[in-house]
């Protein structure tokens, strides 16, 4: 008998069950989970409300205490220095500063949305082990090539608004690299733990935050740096 | 609740009246609860039992429910803004002065809508990151996952189409900047930037051409891949749960689900 992989049915009547099949040698072990449920009414729906209720009152008085922006009536021939995109689209403007449009503009962003939809294809993805657990070496000769180059590119633009990032997630992820996972330090036992997904994610949540951060307050006429509190 | 009120609450929903409309009936059995799930248009894309400690404001934060909050804010205020707004130039900048100093909560009004698109935007992205760091993108959830990206999408087009709307320095800006990128696409670039501004440049054509993206079309594209985002967690078995979390609360949590139904049959 060949070996067969444990799957799970999506449309199983009531919770999804694991199906596995026991070859040769090995004894049987079941381990039913019995999961508790509860009805979606009234148990989920009251909280759903509930829930919408807070967030309805936090918009509310949101919208009491501050008012949204209206400046003078749209003029093309007067430009605002510097003229800026909404907040979300501050980070990729922020690129466009370092990098010509078809990079900044089209090729990143289509990369990103890409790289977001492929994630659950892709078993890298899947597999949940700390990345330098398994196959260590190879891993670890990847991450130094990966993070140098990149590390060096940016640096090589001037970007230091992106290396900053990088370079920390670099950092930690040195630390996870020589760290055992029986470490005595709870943070380092974590890092070690975390696979490469949540690396590549934790970056990408760090650049684009700083990004859309330095975007929206740390630039000013012609796209120069300037601080926010000092305006 | 006084007696009185919930006698008379009782007899209207054993009405013909109530039952013609609500199949489900009156009662607070199993039966009738998952009935009100399952006889409802709206309602049976969501499963008709969910897993008790998924219900847990530390499972989700809530933030996918948030995150459909703020479009029925958003829908709500929109559709009442649309009462007095113009998509012309320069109409469009007036109706913003007016629901200013005229109409009544006009203010009011305006700031909801602004601030419930910022928060939607915002919740959506920490909707998604969220689902990444607790895995529960992983199969057989991978479709749903991609509608949620689409969503994302979606939500962005949405706030950058409205972004233009009150016709300000702010608005035609932002849009130009924006705008102006879609012209670096090789060979293509000028024509999609011609096709979305209906011009060269942000002008008249191109408010108008958002007032309809933003108000009917992409709000219908949302609706119908919410529907989707939803109808797939009830077919991929529920939301994810990680296995290595403990089930809190288990056995207590039965014993009052049979005392309710006790409660249900022992009432007259």
């Amino acid at each position: 008998m060949s070996d067969y992989v444990a799957g799970m049915s999506s449309d199983a009547k009531n919770s999804p069950k694991r199906v596995v099949f026991v070859t040769r040698r090995t004894s049987a072990h079941v381990r039913s989970v019995d999961e508790e449920q509860v009805q979606t009414y009234p148990e989920a729906l009251f909280r759903a409300a509930l829930a919408v209720q807070v967030l309805v009152i936090a918009l509310v008085l949101l919208s009491l205490l501050f008012n949204a922006p209206l400046e003078g009536i749209a003029n093309p021939t007067v430009t605002p220095n510097p003229a800026k995109a909404p907040w979300y689209f501050l980070g990729l403007q922020e690129m466009l500063h370092y990098f010509p449009p078809i990079v900044a503009g089209v090729l990143i962003p289509t990369l990103l949305v890409v790289a977001l939809v492929v994630i659950p294809y892709f078993n890298i993805n899947i597999r949940p082990d700390g990345v330098f657990l398994k196959s260590r070496r190879r891993n670890l000769t990847v991450f130094y090539i990966v993070a140098a180059s990149l590390s060096l590119f940016l640096w090589f633009f001037d970007v230091y608004v992106a290396l900053a990032p990088t370079l920390m997630v670099a950092g930690f992820m040195l630390i996870a690299a020589f760290s055992a996972p029986q470490s005595p330090d709870r943070f380092r036992r974590y890092l070690v733990s975390r696979p490469v997904s949540w690396w590549i994610m934790t970056w990408f949540l760090l650049e684009l935050a700083v990004l859309t951060v330095v975007g929206t307050f740390f630039r000013g006429p012609g796209w120069s740096w300037v601080l926010p509190w000092r305006s | 609740m006084q007696p009185r009120t919930e006698a008379t609450l009782g007899r209207l929903m054993a009405s013909r009246l109530w039952k013609s409309i609500f199949r489900s009936g009156r009662g607070t059995s199993t039966l009738h609860r998952s009935m009100a799930i399952q006889q409802s248009v709206f309602l049976h894309i969501l499963p008709a039992k969910v897993r008790r400690r998924m219900l847990n404001f530390d499972a989700t934060w809530y933030l996918g429910t948030l995150t459909l909050g703020t479009f029925l804010v958003l829908v709500i205020t929109g559709i009442l803004l649309m009462f007095y707004y113009h998509p012309s130039v320069p109409q469009a900048y007036a109706d913003m002065k007016d629901l200013r100093y005229v109409v009544s909560s006009g203010l009011f009004l305006r700031n909801l809508h602004r601030w419930s698109a910022h928060a939607m935007v915002l919740l959506a992205f920490a909707h998604m990151f969220r689902v990444f760091y607790r895995g529960a993108y992983r199969p057989p959830r991978e479709f749903n996952w991609v509608v949620g990206v689409i969503l994302l999408l979606i939500t962005l087009l949405l706030s950058y189409t409205g972004y233009l709307l009150p016709w300000d320095q702010l608005a035609f800006w932002a849009i130009t900047v924006g705008s102006n990128i879609s012209s670096a696409v090789p060979i293509v670039g000028q024509k999609i930037h011609f096709l979305m501004l209906g011009g060269n440049q942000v002008n008249a054509n191109a408010l108008l051409r958002f007032y309809v993206l933003h108000c009917v079309i992409l709000p219908l594209a949302a609706v119908l891949f919410i529907a989707v985002h939803f109808w797939r967690i009830r077919k991929d078995g529920g939301l994810y749960v990680q296995q290595s979390e403990p089930a809190k609360g288990a056995g207590e949590a039965r014993v009052s689900t049979e005392d309710s139904a006790q409660e249900a049959v022992a009432k007259p």
